[in-house]
């Protein structure tokens, strides 16, 4: 067996990997599904119902969509670079807890200033946390895979001690959570009496950002020549560990913006269980996003339709929840399969 | 083909390929090629690259399937696609780009495979012995337990022809031999094939080298776009008709006239680097010095250290005269070094660009960008300038570069070096690969550079290249450079003694 | 002192060893892969499928080694899925192994559900118990510590011989060393990369999930979800600390394994008190990524590690 790359490949054939991998793992859903005693197309109508059947279902699939956005667009931009930050998951956190530890009444500003700062803030906090593996990376070729993998481990030991400790709400009644943001650090609500926080358009706008970040600008071009051929990128002259190092910033950022947006958007204070591995999902998200900025948006609002409506069709029919992890795993697998079937055929001999 | 009465009636042939055809996509690599191999006969396989010499072997060694026809061993139909069987039916190849494992010890790649993969135990003092029992018979010295990294490339290349010897292959096929090896190493590889000749071995030789072919083989086959286009006797050819079959008709060569020499552009004063020591080189304006060598011996280490990728350890890099602060390969652009690097797929472009991001890829920052912001319209028209310009044939300058031919992705790279003006390049087998229209483009190219003052250096394995452009020559070995040597001033001789560490005072 | 006192007690050499025998068993799983030159980082997700398996066959009445025979077969299982997307498809191995550590702790979190859709709390089995081996568990110190513990700890014990006896003594082990070193060498010596390379991870993949069985079934008697909690990643920083050496591996887990032990007592202590035990919990973490800096510099990896490998590549 050979692989055999195609010189040509059509719009159509490169267009498929998102549909053939969304239509696997729904495929995969529909076997387990009838093994968990469910009719999956109960189980698949349910779901789809749970994410967009009433006002209520979307917003929420909007809401659960927009850490997403975040995360994915954290990966998109480092694996564009061929930088593997796994530790979106961590770079979240540190976003969060900023947000936690600043806007419960530390600063004392309106929410024009307030807001601003502890966006940056958030996003200085998850720069600095991919900064580390990527110096390791640069400086002293430390595989950057399994080390932002073990600083998900230690960063959330070290939220676990600010809940416990410093960030600890004397008024909790002893549960591990931070007090809550006063009103100025809140992100208001884009359209009054809807549940829908800016930092959904905060997400868009990132996004849109990314995009031209990548089209029009010089760190653009250099992040997408890096990635692609690092000796080549070398040898013209691009800073490389420069670029990788400007791209762990703006990675890191993205993630932490999202702990930002989570905290002072939806939930208002910062628990252990605020990601339910956003950070993890970001990466299905980006890969689904064939790693482009704008497609993030749309990978980032299917895999959030999954989320919520399998948690409602698992309070529905009794099919566990878990359904969704396994769709989003396998649309992974069968995604990079498919893109490696956009640009090779198999041959024998 | 003609000769098949000369070689009845002796026997069976121990190797029959017989009307081999293999295409990929469109490009026809083997079109109905037919020959039989005769025991203690060396058949040299003649052909330029590209000519279908490699696949035709891996054809034979099972790593590709033929669209059709057949390939026998002593007799014996192998089954296609199989790389074991050609290895049981006793044909041992020995490979251009060596298959050695470098951390592991010479006796282990030698045994791998060989014994089954579910043993108990590997024989180690077995297979010592017997390696050792072969390095004798076959005059190929090294130690088994040595460990393959540490080896030298001629050793090395014992060692694959061990590989071969230990399953008691009774053919031989060597992929370019000689390429990587100096003259005193090719002699004592010529002898160890005569003496398996004399044992009863039939040996295929690969090369594009006339001389060896003449030296070794007692019949020539020559490859041309894929197919067999002549088969000769050894002793009923020469040169000059090989060299005409392989080409397949005149070649039109440079002419260059011998230049003084200008002002010194780069000098390099005793730099040493990890793997150069001591060199000392003056690049002069309106001169092309060659640099000679067998491939390996620190080329790349010099390219490197011109390119600005790696930075003197001691010694004086002089632009002008002048040391410049700090080296990159930033400062060297900023020098007015123009580099056409020695891989142009890994080093010299991303393949996945278009010709418009590769064409501005040494230049983006100064030209095509305005704090920060790209500028796309100008990156693009730059790149059409360079494809009229430089005769780049693509369907336009938003083609991804992984589509274009050898020949016309070189253009492209020469087209940006060149374009730039630069006051000095560095041009490291700038033809390899290439066909011969591009090669004399190429080379006509760096002479109209060398016309307008541009101080240029030559690195190349083929020394025809470098005899026909240098105003002067340099060879290296082991990371030591000769003195300059003036055209004319070296003969063949003379050559190949620098080439294998034996010429001039260095020696001692 | 008091650590001086914790360092001489049995207790806390046979703890370190309990501690580090999962380590042990996916560590030289993952080092099986890494020879062969595939990245394994599937194998945290490996890790809680075997624990899961392997305590839900004992806990549906089969025998105990019955339940670790299941358990590494479900990691073969997911092993043979990661090596056909990494080897002859030459994916990723990265976005393949994290996409496998997704796939088997969903599908084992699932399959939990869909099993035990009731249990507020899981169910315990009569997991395995510690057996005293005669004459060696006499020695000193030494002999508790090692000799006083489950049946799957010695089977710990016999996955390092029996990997560095194959890798180093067999002609299986040479082929894949050269696997890992340079795949043209197995190529042209009319050996299958492919197969070397799926038959690897497929192995190394099985022995991963024996080290999540042990959790379930030797240093527990039950299945939590976060149970596993990061330690297959540690294990790939293990394999770097050991520099793709079994035996060095092995002393790699247990000299972690010692810290981690140390860490828990050090916490009852009066040291304990004074430090938020999170930082405890942290040391394991940060003492691989210790362990991956000081290794950096050292040139050990298998030369072919990541890179895909296909034939006649032209």
């Amino acid at each position: 067996m050979r692989l055999e790359p195609i010189t040509n490949p059509s719009v159509l054939r490169q267009s498929m990997p998102p549909i053939l991998a969304i239509l696997g793992a729904f495929a995969v859903a529909a076997l387990l599904a009838l093994i968990a005693g469910g009719d999956p197309l109960a189980v698949f109508g349910l779901i789809i119902k749970g994410a967009m059947g009433s006002k209520f279902a979307l917003l929420e699939t909007l809401n659960r969509a927009t850490p997403l956005i975040f995360t994915g667009l954290a990966v998109a931009v480092a694996f564009r670079a061929k930088l593997w930050n796994i530790g979106a998951e961590a770079q979240f956190y540190a976003g969060a807890a900023v947000t936690a530890a600043l806007g419960t009444g530390v600063i004392a500003a309106p929410s024009a200033i307030l807001l601003p700062t502890l966006a940056i803030g958030a996003a200085l906090a998850g720069a600095v946390l991919l900064l580390i593996p990527a110096i390791l990376k640069t400086r002293l070729k430390v595989d950057e895979v399994v080390t932002t993998l073990l600083f998900n481990f230690i960063f959330l030991l070290f939220i676990s001690y600010l809940l416990e400790g410093p960030l600890k709400d004397p008024m909790g009644m002893g549960w591990p959570k931070s007090a809550r943001l006063t009103p100025d650090a809140r992100l208001p609500r884009i359209v009054d009496g809807l549940r829908l926080h800016w930092g959904f358009a905060l997400a868009l706008i990132c996004a849109a950002a990314l995009w031209v970040i990548d089209r029009k600008t010089t760190l653009g071009f250099e992040m997408r020549a890096v990635g692609q051929n690092v000796e080549a990128a070398r040898f013209a002259g691009i800073p490389v560990n420069t670029v990788v190092l400007k791209t762990a910033i703006l990675s890191g950022g993205l993630a932490a913006m999202g702990g930002f947006s989570e905290v002072a958007g939806l939930k208002g204070s910062l628990t252990l269980d605020l990601s339910p591995g956003f950070g993890y999902t970001g990466i299905v998200v980006a890969m689904l996003a064939l790693l482009n900025p704008l497609g993030v948006v749309f990978a980032a609002l299917f895999v959030a339709a999954i989320f919520v409506g399998a948690d409602s069709m698992s309070r529905a029919i009794g099919v566990p929840t878990y359904l969704a992890d396994i769709m989003l795993a396998s649309a992974l697998l069968m995604m990079v399969l498919a893109i490696l079937f956009s640009k090779y055929r198999i041959r024998s001999g | 083909m003609t000769d098949h009465d000369k070689t009845a009636g002796r026997g069976t042939p121990v190797l029959q390929m017989h009307k081999i055809t293999k295409t990929f996509g469109n490009v026809i690599a083997n079109e109905n090629v037919s020959f039989d191999l005769h025991k203690g006969e060396v058949i040299a396989l003649l052909g330029e690259n590209g000519a279908g010499k490699t696949t035709l072997m891996n054809i034979l060694f099972g790593q590709y399937t033929a669209d059709h026809g057949t390939v026998s061993v002593f007799g014996q139909r192998l089954p296609a696609g199989n790389p074991r069987a050609a290895l049981d039916a006793g044909v041992g190849m020995v490979h251009q780009h060596f298959t050695l494992a470098g951390n592991l010890t010479v006796w282990e790649n030698i045994a791998l495979g060989t014994k089954g993969l579910w043993g108990l135990s590997m024989h180690a003092a077995a297979a010592k012995s017997k390696i050792r029992a072969l390095s004798q018979k076959f005059h190929l010295d090294v130690d088994p337990n040595a460990k393959v990294a540490s080896l030298t490339v001629g050793q090395k290349q014992r060692v694959e022809i061990l590989k071969a010897l230990y399953r008691d292959s009774q053919i031989l096929i060597l992929d370019e031999p000689t390429a990587v090896l100096t003259p005193q190493e090719t002699d004592a590889l010529f002898a160890t094939l005569r003496e398996a000749i004399a044992l009863g071995l039939s040996i295929i030789f690969i090369s594009h080298k006339l001389h060896e072919v003449m030296a070794i083989s007692s019949r020539v086959l020559v490859l041309r776009h894929g197919r067999l286009v002549a088969e000769r006797a050894t002793q009923d050819t020469n040169r000059d008709e090989l060299a005409r079959l392989m080409v397949g008709g005149d070649v039109a060569q440079p002419d260059i006239p011998m230049r003084p020499a200008g002002p010194a552009l780069l000098t390099l004063n005793n730099v040493s680097t990890d793997q150069l020591q001591d060199v000392s080189l003056t690049l002069h304006a309106g001169q092309i010095t060659g640099l000679a060598g067998v491939s390996g011996n620190g080329q790349s280490a010099l390219s490197d250290l011109i390119c600005g990728l790696i930075a003197p350890k001691s010694g004086d890099l002089l632009i002008n005269g002048q040391a410049p602060k700090s080296w990159s390969p930033r400062r060297a652009l900023s020098a007015r070094i123009g580099r056409i690097p020695e891989d142009r797929h890994k080093t010299g472009s991303i393949a996945d660009f278009d010709l418009t991001e590769n064409a501005i890829l040494e230049t983006y920052a100064q030209k095509f960008a305005k704090r920060g912001w790209m500028n796309w319209a100008g990156a693009a028209s730059h790149a059409q300038h360079l494809i009229d310009t430089y005769d780049v044939r693509c369907p336009g300058p938003a083609t991804r570069i992984r589509l274009l031919s050898g020949g016309n992705m070189q253009k492209l790279i020469l087209g940006r070096v060149l374009e730039e003006d630069p006051q000095i390049i560095i041009a490291n087998q700038p033809v390899r690969g290439l066909d011969i229209g591009a090669v004399n483009y190429v080379h006509g190219r760096l002479a109209a550079a060398r016309e307008a003052g541009a101080a240029v250096l030559l690195i190349s394995e083929d020394l025809d290249e470098i005899m026909k452009l240098s105003d002067q020559i340099h060879v290296i070995c082991e990371g030591r450079l000769s003195p300059a040597f003036a055209r004319g001033q070296l003969d063949a001789a003379n050559l190949g003694k620098w080439m294998a560490g034996e010429g001039g005072t260095h020696a001692a | 002192m008091e650590l001086f006192d914790i360092l001489l007690s049995v207790s806390f050499w046979a703890a370190a060893i309990r501690i580090a025998s999962p380590l042990i068993f996916a560590t030289m799983g993952e080092l099986i892969c890494e020879r062969a030159g595939v990245l394994n980082l599937g194998i945290e997700g490996i890790m809680v499928a075997g624990a899961f398996a392997g305590w839900i066959s004992v806990w549906a009445g089969m025998p105990l080694w019955f339940g670790v025979a299941v358990a590494m077969v479900v990691g073969m299982g997911f092993g043979l899925l990661h090596s056909i997307l990494s080897v002859p498809f030459g994916l990723s191995q990265h976005v393949v192994g994290v996409g496998i550590t997704l796939l088997a702790t969903s599908v084992t979190f699932f399959t939990y559900r869909v099993a035990l859709p009731e249990v507020s709390s899981p169910p315990k089995i009569t997991a395995f118990a510690p057996v005293e081996l005669p004459i060696l568990s006499d020695i000193p110190l030494i002999g508790p510590a090692l000799f006083h513990q489950t049946p799957l700890t010695y089977a710990a014990y016999v996955c390092v011989a029996l990997t560095a006896w194959v890798l180093y003594r067999t002609p299986l082990g040479l082929a894949v060393r050269a696997a890992g070193e340079n795949p043209s060498a197995v190529a042209a010596q009319g050996l299958s990369v492919t197969a070397i390379r799926m038959g690897a991870v497929i192995v190394g993949s099985g022995f991963m999930a024996v080290g999540g069985a042990f959790l379930t079934m030797s240093a527990f008697d039950s299945f939590f979800f976060e149970m596993v909690g990061g330690r297959g990643w540690i294990c790939i920083a293990l394999v770097v600390f050991g520099a793709w050496r079994p035996g060095k591996a092995l002393f790699g887990a247990v000299l972690f394994a010692a810290f981690d032990a140390l860490q828990i007592r050090l916490q009852q202590t009066g040291i304990g008190a004074a430090i938020p035990y999170q930082l405890f919990l942290m040391m394991p973490y940060i003492l691989s990524i210790l362990a991956l800096v000081l290794m950096s510099r050292r040139a050990e990896v298998p030369a072919a590690l990541m890179v895909p490998f296909s034939k006649g590549e032209r």
